[in-house]
């Protein structure tokens, strides 16, 4: 005690700054702590390798295709026709933004409203409800190739669209269901509940409930859905090699075929012709989806706040 | 009016609901109904346990692909697991807040870079590398696992780190309190605590892997024989449908359907487990 007293005369002199706290871990105490239990350094090194395993392969994999295909993005490579000469890939761009529009106008107004029944109609333990949730949940689990394979009999054989652009979109369309079915479920989820007794309260109907309060309120949720699914779609190639064929022309109608931009590098890569080429239609996919990826975070953010 | 609005609407509602169902009774049906019937002809037995792959005599076992896709993804599994569980535990319980936002969307990313681009990144980087360093021409089992383990990566870090980051804090906490380390407190309280997420993320993995395509063409050498060697080439169920299907004609395509419900069989046990396991952990 008498100590103390000599060094501070007032105890109210002591400023929280000068205290150190006593549960805070300093460096030091953590590199002695990890001198007394090796076993637990040892567990912390590989922790912090994997991490950097992790992280080395994206930016090596992003990098290399970076670096190896940006010298070749060249003005032939955006030419507006093909030839087995200047291999452009403007044809497969264009088929790419047309099938995602058309799968996604396919597939955003039922994923949408089977959200709608899910969350405001369906009562709690409903059979329905269970069944379709597992049947999602089965569709999310699919390879591509099985849509693949199903389209190629379904829609290509059975409903004699042949290899078209409309029988990739109706196989995408089905593949990306379950994802817009998940992310509006959640948005509208998310939706305060708040909202609904207000407007109930105001003398508004269900549907006008729905379609003036809730789904304004889940847009962001929604779109950012929406666009995940835009990724999956401009990244499919397996589902599409054997229903909307691949064929390297901008298509006259619905019912011909065309090759989007991940089966325009398949072909590319599995000639094995113009590697070059390939390397930079990788980059150009490669662009496309991580703006597509980083819209799609930003969006989901925006929700996070709200 | 405005009430038969109200309820004609409710029934458009309930059959967007029901495209979902229908989806999945329409493709089981398809696949079914034009790949059960090849089987039958060829005969179950020949079929699944066949080992010989001759479509010019006609004679259709897919026994080297059943093991193909079971031997990369197993390959998969020991490469990509480890490290994905790792770091999800660095993300979860090491990482630094600034870190974190750049590893985050790091990991966005590498669930969606198009399968083509890892194959592609695969058939310039990793065949190569080990057609010069380990042997064999490159393409190959242990390829195709490295690939496939890299693929599988950002499904079980997200899943795991979700687990993880599910379990309560006193865990944590209480173990600290009775003077266990940080790395005893993650590995023997909380991860325990996690298992079942965790689990159902390795399932979801192995989901992927098994049903991946394109990266696994393009790595994997795809010689339809018995696999014989880690260095050699090994073909799936999945690039059997594709690489043959451009050409094949009568009992041949029938086989290659019946190949794809053999696969969708596979599938749709490991997403069984996966709901078991997840409904398992919820349950607890």
């Amino acid at each position: 005690m008498a100590a103390f007293d000599s060094n501070v005369e007032n105890v109210e002199d002591i400023m929280p700054e000068d205290m150190e706290a006593i549960n805070k871990e300093t460096f030091k105490d953590r590199l002695a702590s990890y001198r007394r239990t090796p076993g637990s350094f040892l567990v912390m090194l590989l922790v912090v390798i994997a991490a950097g395993i992790t992280a080395a392969a994206l930016i090596f994999l992003v990098g290399y295709i970076l670096v190896n295909g940006v010298p070749y993005l060249s003005a032939s490579l955006f030419s507006w026709t093909y030839t087995s000469d200047n291999v452009s890939l403007m044809p497969a761009l264009i088929n790419t933004v047309i099938m995602a529009f058309m799968s996604l106008l396919m597939a955003v107004p039922f994923g949408i409203g089977a959200a709608i029944y899910l969350v405001e109609y369906a009562s709690k333990g409903n059979k329905l409800v269970k069944v379709v949730r597992i049947t999602a949940e089965t569709l999310t689990g699919i390879p591509s190739i099985v849509y693949g394979l199903f389209g190629m009999l379904f829609f290509v054989t059975a409903l004699h669209w042949r290899y078209s652009i409309l029988s990739g979109a109706c196989t995408l369309a089905i593949m990306v269901l379950p994802v817009i079915l998940r992310t509006t479920e959640e948005a509208l989820l998310a939706v305060p509940d708040s909202f609904r007794e207000g407007s109930f309260g105001l003398g508004a109907g269900k549907l006008r409930t729905i379609f003036r309060i809730i789904l304004p309120s889940a847009v962001p949720g929604i779109l950012s859905g929406i666009i995940l699914s835009t990724g999956r779609i401009v990244g499919e190639t397996a589902a599409l090699i054997y229903t909307a064929g691949t064929v390297a022309a901008i298509p006259s109608d619905v019912f011909s075929s065309g090759r989007t931009l991940a089966v325009h590098m398949y072909v590319l890569s599995n000639e094995g012709l113009h590697v070059n080429e390939a390397y930079a239609t990788a980059v150009v996919l490669l662009v496309l989806v991580i703006a597509i990826n980083a819209l799609s975070s930003f969006l989901a953010k925006k929700v996070q706040k709200s | 009016m405005a009430k038969y609005k109200e309820k004609a609407m409710e029934y458009v509602f309930l059959a967007t609901a029901c495209i979902s169902i229908l989806a999945v009774a329409l493709i089981c049906f398809f696949l079914f109904a034009n790949g059960v019937p090849a089987m039958k002809e060829i005969g179950f037995a020949d079929f699944l346990l066949g080992v010989e792959w001759r479509p010019s005599n006609d004679v259709y076992g897919i026994f080297p692909m059943i093991l193909g896709s079971i031997y990369v993804t197993a390959g998969a599994i020991v490469i990509g697991v480890p490290i994905g569980l790792l770091t999800a535990v660095f993300m979860a319980r090491y990482c630094p807040a600034k870190l974190y936002k750049i590893f985050k969307p790091g990991i966005e990313l590498l669930a969606g870079i198009p399968s083509v681009v890892y194959g592609f990144f695969g058939m310039v980087v990793i065949v190569p590398f080990i057609r010069q360093n380990v042997g064999g021409n490159g393409s190959s089992i242990m390829a195709a696992s490295v690939l496939l383990g890299l693929m599988i990566l950002p499904t079980v870090i997200s899943q795991s780190e979700a687990s993880i980051r599910a379990v309560p804090e006193s865990y944590y906490e209480g173990s600290l309190a009775l003077g266990a380390t940080h790395e005893r407190s993650v590995f023997c309280s909380i991860l325990p605590a996690a298992k079942s997420g965790i689990f159902a993320g390795i399932i979801l993995g192995i989901g992927r892997a098994i049903g991946e395509t394109m990266a696994v063409i393009m790595v994997a050498g795809n010689q339809a024989r018995m696999p014989q060697g880690i260095l050699q080439g090994v073909r799936t169920l999945t690039a059997n449908i594709v690489i043959e299907m451009g050409y094949a004609q009568g009992l041949h395509r029938e086989a290659l359907i019946a190949t794809g419900v053999v696969l969708f069989v596979f599938i749709l046990i490991i997403n069984l487990s996966f709901s078991i396991v997840k409904m398992r952990g919820e349950r607890t």
